[in-house]
This record gives structure tokens, C-alpha cells and sequence, in this order.
């Protein structure tokens, strides 16, 4: 690895464990939230965001620009926290987040928050609602690329593998997807709740190309992106391997963390954990 | 006031039921948790059935079990059940009257911090508009249980409306719960007021604020929306000559839009509306929320003063 690159993930880490640290401040203010999930997507989310998408805080609605979207929007806090230190809008809203007349609503609404680009929230929407986007930009004969971040607990929904089908036949090469694979969902592992495994065949069969790699890895996510991206004709789907919770000890792998605020005690001792040099 | 969960009433009639009649199943849809059916699992993990996060594959399943002779409780939130799974629940469930409860928790506005995707305010009338469909909205954790008992007495398909937060419990709803039947809370001789679900402690502080101003209100809980207790609410309106309803539902399609209908064909009297006012809801604390979008005693109160500012200028006139 050149000296370059190296430097590159440290001011990438680095990110990644403010923007951590914004997502408790804004679930343990609002006092509910999603901590497990918006924590295992962090470097996803960075990775797309500091790296890997051309756009422009200052221009929202640039016609070029990269698009992600944040299916599993009861993650909202990762992409809010993200949006926000990229300066699409004042930080201090983050302090509003979840409540009333604020534009950070518990769910991505794309008509209130500047960069949001799907509203979500239901899960299984936003694979569909970005593939129609994507048809759309091939329609129109635009090259930029649409980033779609699934929830391994949401591809159970049957709304994900029509999408999965209708991207295949569209030729939709420019999706890059993503699978959070955190192995949890609501009620405990996806395998005990509905098993997924095994799921790269899964996309395999449908006609993606299917990559597994381990999702708090910025040279992998980054790497695999770019190759993705030289491959013509078919959507890319990749199965980033994470912990839920990832970062703060007493989260990590716990399924009773997908929906609970950390209360005050917490969230100081996960705010101490967050504040160690990596 | 005490202040429980009526989804916590739906899963202790669960139990209670599965422990009487072994052909009581409960499916869920990776929200046990939430709705509280993972109390149920621990006492039935056999008869518990998770289907992951597949509301639609969950309702048509559930089909099957009817098919089969069991007596399934198809559970997840109430945005799910009425607008994910509306083909499933029309089509596999009601046109063949199948024997399928449909158990919705997370309905209304007071769903709270989730925001508008999870804030169920049109479920009642996706749920009423189906034929074969019962609609039961309890208003407390006590009929709650109540209701969940009578939709296993009854053979056929039935939506059961329940809630996130604590309710306030009230204590003039626990007679005997009858599908249908709607409980009359006070006698009044100048308007009626109507209320469905947790609405009914909003509507027994409004007839309190009405009385101390001297207007007499009378007061109808309807637990049942579906089918629909006319008889109730006709007897009542020729008495008072005036009828609010109050709802946790969009004013369009729920127990407002029914009275409405109802009164319109057989005693055609003025009616205001209390509920969500055909607009999605946002993110926020649970009881901030039904303040902002005007779903307090004094929002009843205010309706029913309107009411009669508007006949007695009328009586004016032709007086
Ligand atoms: C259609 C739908 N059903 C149920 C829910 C409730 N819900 C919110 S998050 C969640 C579990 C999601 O698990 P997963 O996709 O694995 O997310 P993550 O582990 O990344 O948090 C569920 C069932 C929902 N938001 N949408
Ligand atoms: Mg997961």
C-alpha cells in the first residue's frame, strides 16, 4: 500500500468515528433511533460520500451528481450525520432530529431533507425506487451512478427480488447495491428469524454481479466499487460482511440495540469508547 | 391515571386463548418485539411462527393455516398489515372470509418518533372498504384483551386495531365486549359526541369541559367500526341533534366518514369531524403529537361549541 493511500483510510477512520459519534448524539437527544444498523453502515456510507461520489453539498439538485439511497431508512442517522458534515445543511439540525417541524424525520423523506434522494422507510422500496432511477438516467443517457443500501433483515421482502429480476433485465450496470450483512435483524439473527445463507448464490442466480467482502474494510469497499464499475451490462451487488453495533462495545452484535436509544450512562461510556485513537 | 399498552392487552389475550383452544397460531413479521407477540413466543415457541420481514408472504400464509383449520393471528404494524399486505388481506383473506385476525399495532399518529412511514392513519378505511372485513378499534389495554377475545369467538376475518404507546385506562369501557355493539359512557340531551379507540378518554375529558360549561354531551365509544353499531348512533343523534366524532385516523374513511354516511341516510343532523386532517403525520413524542394535529379533549370540546353556535344562530333565524 503507498504511503498516499494509507493516509487516505486514516482520514477516513478518522470520519468514520466522528460520524459514529454524531449518530449517538442524535439517538440519545431524540431519545429513540437506531443505533446497530446506522453503526455496522458507517463506512459504507463514508466510503460513497468522501471517496467514491462525485457531488456537491452546494448544489443538491447537480444533474451529474452520484445518487445513494438509504433502503433501510431506519438507518437514517448514518446518512443524516454524513449529510450534514458534507454541508448540505447546518449541523445543528442534527439536534432536531425525530422531532417535530425538524426535516431530519425518523425515516429519509426526500422532500425535506436537501440530499436525501428517496424517501424510505418501509422496507424493501428503495431497491425499485433506485433502479427506476437508474433507467431513467440510461434513458436519458446520463453516467453517473446510483448507490443503494439494503438491510440484510429487509432482502427477506419479496418487493427485493422482483427488483432483483427487473435490474437483470434492464441491464442496469450503473447500480452498485449494497447488502448490509450485519446477520440481525428486529427479532435476532436473520438465520434463526429467516435464514438468508446462502446468499451470494442468491444474487448470483439473478444476474448481478456479486461480490462478498467485509464491510468496515475502506480498501475493500473501495476497491470492489471500482471494480464493479468497469463491469458492463449487469448491476453489482456487494455483501459487505459487518457488526452490527460496530464500534461501541457493549452494541456490538446485540440484537437489542436495533431500535433502543443508549440511555445517558451509555452513551458516555460509548462516547469514551469512540473518543480512543484507532 | 393509570396508562397501559393495548398492544400488551392483544398478546395477554393471546395466551390466554392459545392456553384454551390449540388451534391458536400467531405469525409475526420480524416486529415481535414491538408488537409484544415475543412474550407470546416464549410461552408458545411452537405455535409462534416469525416470517421474517415479509408482511405480504405472512397474510397469505396465514390463509393457509385458516384453510387448515387453525386460527391464525397474522401480526406486524398497522402501515404493514393495511397498505404493504392490502392485496394479500383482500384477496387471500376477505373474499373468502377466511378466519384470519389480522392484529395491527403502531396505528395512528401516536406512533411517535418513527414519522409519517409508520404512522398508520389510513388503515380503518383500507380495512372497512373490504366486504367480509370486521374492524375492531378497543380503547384501552382492557379491551384490548377484550376485543382480541371476541375476534377468536367469531368465525371470520378481522382487523384489530391497537397502538405503540401507553393509553389511559378507562374504567366505564370494561363491560361486556359485544362485535358491534358501541357502549354508551354518559347520557346527554345537546350533541353526541362519538369516539373509537384511545380517543375515548379524550372524549370523556371533553364531555367534562362541555358540562362544566352547561351544555349536556352525550357520549358513544365504538370499539366495532365494522359492522357498524347504527342504531346507536341514529337513537342518539334525534335525541341531541348534533354529533362530533373524535378518531386517531384521518378523517377520511374512518369512524367520522361512517357516521357521517350513517347519519346522512337515516337522521341527517350537523357533524364535525376530530382526526387526522388528510395530511401525513411527522416525527415526535407520542403525546405532543396528538396535540399538534388536534386530537385533545379541547379539540372536541371546540368542535362541539361550533356545533351549536351554528344551530342556535340557525334556530335564530327562523325563530
Ligand atoms: C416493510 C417493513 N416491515 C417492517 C419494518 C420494521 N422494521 C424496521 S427495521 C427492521 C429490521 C431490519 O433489519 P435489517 O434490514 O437487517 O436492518 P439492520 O440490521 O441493518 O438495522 C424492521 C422489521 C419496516 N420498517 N418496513
Ligand atoms: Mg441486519
Amino acid at each position: 500500500m503507498s504511503r498516499i493511500e494509507s493516509d487516505r483510510w486514516t482520514s477516513l477512520h478518522a470520519k468514520a468515528r466522528e460520524i459514529r459519534r454524531s449518530i449517538l448524539t442524535m439517538i440519545h437527544r431524540a431519545r429513540s433511533g437506531h443505533p446497530g444498523g446506522s453503526l455496522s453502515a458507517v463506512e459504507i456510507v463514508v466510503a460513497l460520500y468522501y471517496h467514491l461520489m462525485r457531488h456537491d453539498p452546494k448544489n443538491p439538485r447537480w444533474p451529474q451528481r452520484d445518487r445513494f439511497i438509504l433502503s433501510k431508512g431506519h438507518c437514517a442517522p448514518v446518512l443524516y450525520a454524513v449529510l450534514a458534515d458534507c454541508g448540505y445543511f447546518p449541523k445543528e439540525d442534527l439536534e432536531t432530529f425525530r422531532r417535530p417541524g425538524s426535516h431530519l424525520q425518523g425515516h429519509p423523506a426526500q422532500h425535506k431533507t436537501p440530499g436525501v434522494e428517496a424517501s424510505t422507510g418501509t422496507l424493501g422500496l428503495g431497491l425499485s425506487t433506485g433502479l427506476g432511477m437508474a433507467l431513467g438516467a440510461k434513458l436519458r443517457g446520463d453516467s453517473h451512478d446510483y448507490y443503494i443500501l439494503c438491510g440484510d433483515g429487509e432482502v427477506q421482502e419479496g418487493q427485493v427480488w422482483e427488483a432483483a429480476m427487473f435490474g437483470h433485465k434492464y441491464r442496469l450496470d450503473n447500480v452498485i447495491a449494497f447488502i448490509d450483512r450485519n446477520y440481525l435483524q428486529t427479532d435476532g439473527s436473520t438465520e434463526q428469524v429467516m435464514p438468508l445463507d446462502p446468499l451470494r448464490p442468491k444474487w448470483e442466480a439473478f444476474g448481478w454481479n456479486t461480490y462478498e467482502i467485509d464491510g468496515h474494510s475502506f480498501e475493500q469497499i473501495i476497491g470492489t466499487v471500482r471494480h464493479a464499475q468497469l463491469q458492463r451490462g449487469r448491476p453489482a451487488m456487494i455483501i459487505a460482511r459487518t457488526t452490527k453495533g460496530k464500534g461501541v462495545s457493549f452494541m456490538e452484535n446485540e440484537a437489542g440495540w436495533h431500535g433502543t436509544p443508549p440511555n445517558s450512562e451509555q452513551y458516555e461510556r460509548a462516547m469514551e469508547e469512540l473518543s480512543r485513537a484507532v | 391515571m393509570q396508562y397501559k399498552q393495548t398492544r400488551q392487552g392483544y398478546v395477554d389475550a393471546l395466551i390466554e386463548l392459545a392456553r384454551e383452544n390449540p388451534l391458536v397460531v400467531v405469525l409475526d413479521a420480524d416486529v415481535a418485539k414491538a408488537t409484544r407477540t415475543c412474550d407470546f413466543e416464549k410461552v408458545f415457541p411452537e405455535r409462534f411462527f416469525n416470517c421474517g420481514v415479509q408482511e405480504e408472504n405472512m397474510m397469505s400464509v396465514a390463509a393457509g393455516l385458516a384453510l387448515e383449520g387453525f386460527i391464525p393471528f397474522a401480526t406486524t404494524f398497522g402501515v404493514f398489515a393495511s397498505c404493504r399486505a392490502a392485496d394479500q388481506v383482500r384477496n387471500s383473506i376477505a373474499y373468502p372470509k377466511l378466519n384470519v385476525k389480522i392484529a395491527a399495532t403502531h396505528c395512528g399518529i401516536s406512533t411517535g418518533g418513527d414519522g409519517a412511514s409508520h404512522q398508520a392513519n389510513e388503515d380503518i378505511a383500507i380495512m372497512r372498504s373490504f366486504p367480509n372485513m370486521t374492524v375492531l378499534v378497543p380503547g384501552d389495554y382492557e379491551e384490548a384483551r377484550q376485543a382480541t377475545r371476541a375476534a377468536a369467538a367469531y368465525s371470520g376475518p378481522v382487523y384489530l386495531r391497537l397502538g405503540r404507546d401507553t393509553y389511559p385506562v378507562v374504567e366505564q369501557i370494561h363491560g361486556p365486549f359485544e362485535i358491534g355493539k358501541a357502549k354508551q359512557l354518559a347520557e346527554g340531551r345537546d350533541i353526541t359526541i362519538i369516539t373509537t379507540g384511545i380517543m375515548v378518554s379524550e372524549g370523556l375529558a371533553a364531555a367534562r369541559l362541555l358540562g362544566g360549561e352547561g351544555i349536556s354531551a352525550e357520549l358513544i365509544h365504538m370499539p366495532t367500526l365494522k359492522p357498524l353499531d347504527e342504531e346507536a348512533i341514529v337513537d342518539s343523534a334525534r335525541r341531541t341533534g348534533a354529533v362530533v366524532t373524535a378518531e386517531e385516523h384521518s378523517i377520511i374513511g374512518g369512524l367520522g366518514e361512517a357516521v357521517a354516511a350513517c347519519l346522512a341516510e337515516r337522521c341527517p343532523v350537523p357533524l364535525r369531524r376530530v382526526g387526522v386532517r388528510d395530511v401525513f403525520g411527522e416525527s415526535g413524542m407520542a403525546q405532543e403529537l396528538l396535540t399538534l394535529y388536534g386530537l385533545r379533549a379541547s379539540h372536541i370540546a371546540a368542535a362541539a361549541r361550533e356545533l351549536l353556535k351554528g344551530r342556535s344562530n340557525a334556530l335564530g333565524r327562523t325563530a
